[in-house]
């Protein structure tokens, strides 16, 4: 019998959420079909970008103004009644993903195994634990695999498929949290996690106005803007913008970290991209142990330099 | 490869505690509020691993409470003192070890906790979860507040396993948690912002960096928690069977970066950049 894999993928009403194309490569090396699942009030352009993608055989798709911003309890819900036929479940390892995808497994008896870098076969995977300090090879026991994927482990696919659409009926569950609204930051900049560059800021910056030094710099790059835990929590930038262990996953071609110190769950979160620069006034500072180039400098007098010569 | 349909349990998102909905019951109990913590490696320790790839080792380094759960007991204390809950119940999973973790949850102000006693501290998140849900029927909390992820195994899971065995709703990555009478409003930090829920109690959160700043324990406290009461359980007592659902074939280092060079100038720098890997 073919093994099929479900794909839960995350949009944005009118946008399929790009790293949907990678889950389709992880999904491929793990099953003989991919089916993908989306589930909102408005899908009509996201269920078409989700069967155009090279692989995919069959996109199944429940649309109700109950799904619109749904809770975990309703996305649950909806892949119970439909996950009898599948041998994978996965999702990105997203906070969207990361959301329900545990429910689904406690519900199915199963483990899930969390945001898996590499498939090594069908039932093996690699994972970073400890902040990406070691790599857990594991293998899953259980006769339905549930994950979570980090994208950027993974090629895109390509475009070009011709999958089936098929709709599905809503099931409510009993119980749910009620949505009461969001504060998304405005963000005109390319996507954190898919950005070709990175140009992140730290403490060291000191102000949310002095952010508009890494702005200019990012405008000329055409670069997304990334920040460290402590400028977050300092309130210079949205929680959005936390790069780490407990914030986005990055691994851009070229990632800058300015008046950033380089703690290992900073670290956690971009140490993967190509080439890191580092610019900070400490010399001993723990960034440049991983910098490809790193300049000793004060932030303030280099930042204005670079987006000139840019 | 193949799986049996009907070993999917007929699923229902329905609460699974008896008595909770009983709006009786739960006037006359003040609100109860269970918090699971981990024992886990230092944040700022770094890890070392066996050198025959089974896994890592831990042998004499600082071991704290896991980040995440200080902050979800300290918001679970804040509610207590700011007059929403009456008690404050800590919990943990693990070998004999992981007492130290729960008297210093009861120094930071938890009222008592149990220690549900394993023979590992190498449980998997469903597990853990499972024996959590037992304690959560004996204990009938109104909330249960857990990390978002422990610093060790980045699983990220325990706290969702959690809602959806028990049939309970959630909120996970919370920034601020306010009470309104039967429920709470939740903000969470999602990948675009923040986003708000609200929830019926019972209910179960996770908690994000940025809910709040854990105290610390004053001296006093610490001499005080030691008369306060671990009472222990086994997971056979709690009618709760373990089962392996992963195997851990090997644990390795990442693969290291190639050690960088120092540029003088901006202009060196660009000259990099451009010229040399021409990445820009
Ligand atoms: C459980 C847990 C999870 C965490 N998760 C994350 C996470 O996801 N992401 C994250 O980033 N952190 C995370 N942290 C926090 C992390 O440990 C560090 O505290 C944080 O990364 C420090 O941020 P920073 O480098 O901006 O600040 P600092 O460490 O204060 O560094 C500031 C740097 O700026 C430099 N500097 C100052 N002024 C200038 C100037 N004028 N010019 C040039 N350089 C200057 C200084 O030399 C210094 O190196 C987490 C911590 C814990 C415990
Ligand atoms: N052994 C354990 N004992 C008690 N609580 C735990 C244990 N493991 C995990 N938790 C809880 O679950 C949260 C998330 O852990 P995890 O799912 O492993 O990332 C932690 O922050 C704790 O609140």
């Amino acid at each position: 019998m073919k093994t099929k894999a479900l794909i839960i993928a995350e949009h944005a009403n009118q946008q399929l959420q790009s790293s949907t194309s990678s889950l389709v490569t992880a999904a491929s090396q793990m099953a003989d079909e991919v089916h993908i699942l989306l589930m909102g009030s408005q899908l009509q352009s996201v269920v078409e970008q989700a069967a155009e993608l090279q692989g995919v055989m069959e996109v199944k798709y429940c649309q109700s103004a109950e799904l619109d911003q749904p809770s975990a309890e309703k996305i649950t819900s909806q892949i119970m009644a439909v996950v009898a036929d599948y041998a994978v479940v996965l999702t990105a390892a997203s906070t969207f993903g990361k959301n329900f995808m545990p429910c689904v497994a406690a519900l199915l008896d199963v483990a899930q195994i969390s945001e898996v870098i590499q498939v090594e076969s069908r039932d093996t995977f690699v994972r970073p634990i400890y902040a990406g300090n070691a790599l857990a090879t594991v293998r899953s026991l259980d006769p339905i695999k549930v994950l979570t994927i980090r994208p950027a482990g993974f090629e895109a696919a390509p475009l070009g498929g011709g999958a089936t659409i098929t709709e599905i009926p809503l099931v409510v569950p009993e119980i749910s949290s009620k949505f009461l609204g969001a504060s998304l930051s405005k963000n005109e900049r390319p996507e954190l996690g898919a950005a070709r560059i990175v140009v992140s800021g730290g403490r060291g910056l000191g102000s949310a106005e002095n952010f508009s030094l890494l702005e200019k710099l990012a405008d000329k790059l055409g670069a997304a803007i990334g920040a460290s835990r402590a400028a977050v929590d300092a309130g210079y930038v949205s929680n959005a913008l936390q790069v780490g262990q407990t914030g986005k996953i990055v691994a851009p071609e070229l990632y800058f970290a300015i008046g950033i110190s380089g703690a290992i769950q900073h670290l956690a979160g971009m140490k993967d991209s190509k080439v890191i620069v580092a610019i900070n006034k400490d010399a001993e500072a723990p960034i440049f142990e991983i910098a490809d180039y790193g300049l000793v400098a004060d932030l303030f007098e280099v930042l204005p330099v670079l987006a000139e010569k840019l | 490869m193949m799986h049996e349909c009907q070993k999917i349990p007929g699923f229902s998102l329905k609460n699974r505690l008896n008595g909770y909905n009983d709006s009786e019951v739960r006037k006359q109990v003040k609100m109860k509020i269970l918090v699971p913590v981990k024992r886990t490696l230092d944040a700022y320790v770094k890890v070392r691993l066996q050198s025959d790839g089974s896994g890592v080792d831990l042998n004499g380094l600082k071991m704290a409470m896991n980040p995440f759960c200080e902050i979800a007991l300290e918001e679970a204390i804040r509610l207590r003192e700011a007059g929403h809950a009456t008690e404050v119940v800590a919990v943990t999973v693990g070998t004999e070890k992981t007492q130290e973790q729960l008297r210093g949850a009861m120094a930071l102000g938890a009222d008592r906790s149990i220690h549900v006693l394993t023979d590992t501290d190498d449980l998997e998140p469903l597990n853990i979860a499972k024996l959590l849900y037992a304690v959560m029927q004996n204990e009938q909390p109104q909330l249960v507040f857990l990390g978002k992820q422990s610093i060790d195994g980045d699983n990220n899971q325990t706290g969702q396993m959690l809602a959806a065995l028990a049939g309970v709703p959630q909120a996970t990555f919370a920034s601020k948690v306010v009470v309104n009478g039967d429920s709470i409003e939740v903000n969470r930090e999602v990948d675009g912002g923040v986003e708000t829920l609200s929830l019926s109690l019972p209910a179960v959160v996770t908690v994000d960096l940025r809910l709040n700043e854990p105290r610390y324990a004053k001296l006093p406290d610490i001499m005080k928690a030691k008369k306060k009461i671990i009472s222990q359980i086994s997971g056979d007592e709690l009618g709760v069977t373990l089962k392996q659902h992963i195997e851990s074939i090997k644990v390795v280092e990442p693969p290291a970066r190639k050690a960088g060079i120092k540029v003088a100038s901006v202009d060196e720098l660009l000259d990099k950049l451009r010229n040399e890997i021409k990445v820009l």
